[in-house]
């Protein structure tokens, strides 16, 4: 832990905005500014993790670092901040942690196989309903920012692994290789060394995209249902 | 017993089930209890009949103490690789913003529980063993109301009984409706399984401390 006074932060600066102001002024006085991870600066790459006074993403809902607002503090606070800590995560370097183990779980069966004969069959003639299309885009918005697995007593992946799963399982196209989705992506998510699920709620409260535990539950029937069938 | 924890998933399901079983468990064991108190002799009568039927002595007794060895077992097994899978602890971490106390600290309304188990076994099941087993003592169809009402007289274990229900009241509050999402259920009747998870979590324990209070406190009795 380093303590850093800073001045001239304004309201209207985001999180990320005052970082920088923070390590202009350290190279300008000679000295290693604080590494970070950022890239869209929009809410949307799910890269800029950051644990803020005890909360991923900071103190505001709904939202990631780099929409988080100065303002959401008060002139004179101390603010703690640390990398996203999961033995899975790795700190690469100060603020920075390495997030591949999602990018295995991905790996392990986030994908429908398409065979490109040449004759594509146009997705659009799958007729879906309405529902499902929705519960699946919802369980896409999942951007990976690895604030579930923050946020979590346990250091768990279950709402990013069961967002990953859902967002297939819900569509008619996901249904060929469903079996085997759930149960590679777990078993990669259990080796990658994540913690197991108390239900506690704490990664859909603190998602930015809203992702609800209700994609919990459907990865664990997915999962049994596979487990059953052999 | 390696198939039935090989992932976290069919861990929580052992967890679950498990679960599931030890909370109908405590609604029949509730249900005699209650008959000490409002009808001694039906105490008496029932008491007699678990005490002496062959099917609840040697199947449902046995299956009831290896649920509740399995799922306190699980229950050290997920603690233990949840606190290892966060290997450097956060230097602030709020973790009341966003889950409930209870749901955060099974293991430690599990634990008292456990530990109330002990004595629990001690106060009842050892004593009951010997009497059968070891000193072999005829039967008596109306020994158990005055041996329970007996237990309650101490201050001490029924302060201790109280403190241990308001404990597993806790762990219900949580784990009965954890229990359903574990199993995959989580749907339209979700907001009447949390509201009957309540219902049974405060009604159950508190009925257990009322009936500990009872006997502790009439003078009727003793
Ligand atoms: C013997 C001592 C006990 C211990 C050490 C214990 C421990 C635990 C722990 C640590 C959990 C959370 C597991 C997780 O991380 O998800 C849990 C869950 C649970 N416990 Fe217990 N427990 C005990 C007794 C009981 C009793 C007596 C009951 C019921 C009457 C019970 C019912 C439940 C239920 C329903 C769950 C939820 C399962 C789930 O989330 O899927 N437990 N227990
Ligand atoms: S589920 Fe939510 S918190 Fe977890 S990685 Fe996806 S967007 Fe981030
Ligand atoms: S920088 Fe892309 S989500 Fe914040």
């Amino acid at each position: 832990m380093v303590d850093y006074d800073l001045n001239g932060v304004e309201e209207d600066m985001s999180f990320l905005e005052m970082l920088d102001v923070l390590n202009e002024e350290l190279v300008a006085k000679g000295e290693e500014p604080v590494e970070f991870d950022h890239d869209c600066r929009e809410g949307i790459c799910g890269t800029c993790s950051l644990m803020i006074n005890g909360q991923p993403h900071g103190p505001d809902s709904r939202i990631t670092v780099c929409q988080l607002h100065m303002r959401s503090f008060n002139d004179g606070d101390s603010i703690v901040i640390e990398p996203f800590r999961a033995k899975a995560f790795p700190v690469i370097k100060d603020l920075i942690v390495d997030r591949t183990a999602f990018d295995r779980i991905q790996q392990a069966g986030g994908y429908i196989s398409v065979n490109t004969s040449g004759r594509p069959v146009d997705a659009n003639a799958i007729p879906i309903e309405k529902d499902m299309a929705d519960k699946s885009f919802n369980a896409a918005t999942c951007i990976g920012c690895g604030a579930c697995v923050a946020a979590c007593k346990n250091a768990s992946a279950m709402l990013f692994t069961s967002a990953k799963v859902s967002q297939f399982a819900l569509l008619p196209q996901g249904q060929v290789e469903a079996a085997e989705r759930v149960q590679n992506m777990v078993r990669q998510m259990d080796l990658e060394g994540f913690g197991n699920c108390t239900n506690t709620g704490a990664c859909e409260v603190e998602c930015p995209k809203g992702i609800s535990l209700e994609n919990i539950a459907r990865m664990n029937r997915e999962y049994l249902s596979a487990s059953v069938k052999g | 017993m390696s198939g039935l924890t090989k992932s976290s998933i069919a861990r929580k399901v052992v967890m679950a089930l498990s679960g599931f079983f030890l909370v109908f468990f405590l609604a029949q064991h509730f249900t005699i209890n209650f008959t000490s108190v409002i009808a001694p002799d039906t105490f008496n009568e029932w008491s007699h009949f678990m005490g002496y039927n062959p099917l609840v002595q040697y199947i449902l007794q046995p299956i009831l103490i290896a649920g509740v060895i399995i799922h306190f077992v699980m229950g050290f097994v997920l603690e233990l690789q949840n606190n290892r899978a966060r290997g450097v602890k956060y230097v602030k971490f709020k973790g009341s913003a966003n889950a409930s106390w209870v749901s955060r600290n099974m293991i430690i309304s599990g634990l008292v529980v456990l530990a109330f188990l002990a004595l629990h076994f001690y106060d009842f099941w050892v004593h009951e063993m010997a009497y059968k087993y070891i000193e072999f003592k005829p039967q008596d169809p109306t020994r158990y109301h005055a041996e329970t009402v007996e237990k309650f007289a101490p201050m001490w274990r029924t302060v201790i009984y109280v403190v241990s229900f308001v404990l597993l009241a806790l762990h219900l509050w949580h784990g009965f409706a954890s229990a359903f999402q574990s199993m995959g259920v989580n749907n339209k009747y979700t907001p009447s399984i949390k509201a009957f998870t309540k219902v049974f979590a405060v009604v159950i324990p508190l009925g257990f401390v009322f009936i500990a209070l009872y006997h502790h406190f009439n003078p009727l009795t003793h």
